[in-house]
């Protein structure tokens, strides 16, 4: 485990200490980098690794307790519960990353936009942002699905809206805390145009925080996806999803248990192992005051 | 090369510089003093058209460089200026450079951008800046971030970046005060033959008079946001006339000797908010009379230059 995590910070750092390899350092980092890592693989090589087909109905074989050749059991259709957990770590962990990806691409606009202009429209996109901010993730989740629909598409939009007051912050923040420092004067002495100043000085300087930010919030994302789908607004069947297969066992918790308990305990250390990434992350960055002032 | 005359700054309600005036021509050293807050900074930021910046706003008087007026210029035609005809040095190199980009871009930008040559030029003409200003490997150093360079070196990159688009009027904002005291001297020297070489104009903010003795052919005295003592350097060493300038050159140290103790001046300058009626150097001041509490003191000519006090003189 240790050389294979050491192998894989060295290859994503090509042989140099980046903030990478660094959080890989630890043992608690190399853990849960290690196990995101396997995560993701599994993820990509689904087709070839799971034993069974996730959508293949055996309804003769209906709630079978985990054993051969049902490794984690099956749930009540007869689909082998663990083919369809390593597809469901396709759906969410997809979905959670596109999600934070279009929430961290239009948070820093906005927030970089607004830090650096300032005035009315400072005041105008950060108003919206706190008002949305003032409500609880799921909630606005559920209206926005509401509006326009259960399914992934629905789903992956609703929680890049649900995190997006959280990177326009901090991304703003960010922004306005530069703004005062001397080589951005020097750079304004030095004929710079506004935009070059914010692309080119600006945006790299304040990217960090937001990096562990968004990995963090792609735990919390995963969480979010995962209660989408357990009322039924995520992924429609028989697209497997972790949430949903919950939804699916709670029918019959106390007769076949293993339906609802492996995929809710994928879901809690997936999110214990992005969090505690993220923390490693963190101090490898060393960045924590800075995430703070958001 | 550059005029100033009677400049007036407010931050609001607030006036912190009033009445500022002095000119410098092409190859010339200007030399501004003053203690911290007497408004030597802000002089440089009006110059460089910074002040909207911080909020502030010149509010009468002008600055004439190069037969253009520069108060009412359009924020995109300054933008040329800067760091083009224009260069700023400013206070403290650790933080004047940024630290994610490497030091050949941030320096080559400049080139670039002011006159408009490529890539490979601009780094060709950063490298002989570079070397021009004695660092040691310039082609080396292109590849270095910030971090992995010393207070003198950052300067004299920032010094390199002022320079790269070869401007005609260098500003340099109290330069070495964040650097130690053998870089320091190297700094200043630095300076001094790059105006000697390259004919530039350069005006040098300071607090340290022995810095102006060696190298401003004049200097503008200022206390409390006023000039309020200027003239060629000679002169104000040898007969300074305001009871300031003559503390000032007394703070000096002369070298060790037993019986010579140096001078400090009492009391502290007057903020701001603060300034008082009259001269507003008169609290601290030995020759105060009446009349000194009351009016402000206009200027009177001295030996080629001014001076504004009501009671002019050489010290007693």
């Amino acid at each position: 485990m240790t050389r294979i995590t050491d192998t894989i910070a060295r290859a994503l750092s090509g042989f140099r200490s980046t903030p990478m390899s660094r959080a890989f350092g630890s043992w608690l980092g190399k853990i849960a980098g290690g196990f995101l890592a396997l995560l993701v693989l599994t993820a990509i090589f689904a087709p070839w690794i799971t034993p069974f087909d996730y959508a293949a109905q055996d309804l003769t074989n209906g709630n079978a307790p985990p054993g051969w050749p049902h490794l984690l059991g099956t749930d009540q259709f007869g689909r082998d519960v663990l083919s369809r957990v390593i597809y469901g770590a396709r759906t969410s962990l997809s979905v959670s990353a596109t999600a934070i990806a279009i929430s961290i691409t239009v948070g820093m606009t906005l927030g970089a936009a607004a830090g650096y202009f300032g005035g009315f429209f400072e005041r105008a996109v950060m108003t919206v942002v706190d008002l949305t901010w003032s409500f609880p993730d799921i909630l606005i989740a559920l209206i926005f699905v509401a509006i326009i629909g259960p399914g992934l598409t629905s789903t992956t939009f609703a929680i890049a809206i649900a995190y997006l007051a959280q990177f326009t912050r901090l991304t703003r923040a960010q922004i306005v805390r530069l703004k005062q420092e001397t080589f951005i004067e020097v750079t304004i002495n030095l004929g710079a145009k506004p935009y070059h100043i914010l692309l080119k000085h600006l945006l790299p300087n304040a990217i960090a925080p937001v990096i562990v930010v968004g990995m963090l919030a792609i735990g919390d994302g995963i969480v979010l996806e995962a209660t989408l789908g357990f009322f039924g607004l995520g992924a429609q069947p028989p697209t497997p999803s972790w949430g949903a297969m919950m939804s699916s066992g709670t029918a019959k918790l106390f007769l076949s248990p293993w339906v609802i308990i492996f995929p809710g305990v994928v879901v809690a250390v997936t999110v214990i192992a992005v969090n505690l990434f993220g923390d490693e992350l963190i101090r490898a960055l060393d960045i924590r005051d800075r995430i703070r002032d958001s | 090369m550059l005029e100033v005359r009677d400049l007036e700054v407010a931050f609001g309600q607030i006036a912190p510089l009033c009445g500022v005036s002095f000119a410098l021509e092409k190859g010339e050293t200007l030399g501004i003093v003053g203690e911290s807050g007497s408004g030597k900074s802000l002089t440089a930021m009006s110059v460089m058209g910074l002040l909207p910046l911080s909020g502030g706003r010149i509010t009468a008087g002008s600055i004439i460089f190069d037969g253009q007026e520069l108060t009412k210029l359009p924020e995109a035609a300054y933008r040329k200026l800067r760091g083009g005809r224009l260069g700023l040095i400013t206070q403290n190199p650790m933080t004047s450079l940024d630290p994610l980009q490497k030091i050949g871009p941030q320096v080559d930008a400049v080139a670039r951008l002011h006159l408009g040559i490529t890539g490979q030029q601009a780094r060709a003409r950063t490298i002989e800046i570079l070397g021009t200003l004695r660092i040691p490997e310039p082609a080396l150093i292109c590849d270095r971030y910030p971090h992995q360079m010393s207070g003198g070196m950052k300067q004299r990159i920032v010094i390199a970046g002022a320079l790269a688009a070869d401007p005609d009027l260098l500003v340099a904002d109290e330069p070495t005060t964040a650097l130690d005291v053998t870089v320091q001297a190297q700094i200043i020297r630095l300076l001094d033959d790059l105006v000697k070489e390259r004919a530039l104009s350069l005006v040098l903010i300071t607090h340290d008079m022995s810095v102006v003795a060696q190298t401003c052919d004049r200097v503008v005295v200022m206390y409390a946001g006023r000039a309020i003592e200027q003239g060629p350097v000679e002169a104000i060493f040898a007969e300074p006339q305001h009871p300031y300038t003559q503390a000032l050159i007394g703070c000096i140290p002369k070298g060790l000797s037993e019986d010579e103790h140096l001078v400090g001046i009492p009391g502290t300058v007057p903020t701001v908010m603060n300034y008082p009626k009259g001269c507003p150097f008169h609290p601290r001041c030995i020759r105060a009379e009446d009349i000194c509490t009351k009016t402000s003191p206009s200027l009177l000519p001295r030996v080629d230059g001014a001076v504004a006090c009501h009671f002019p003189g050489a010290a007693p």
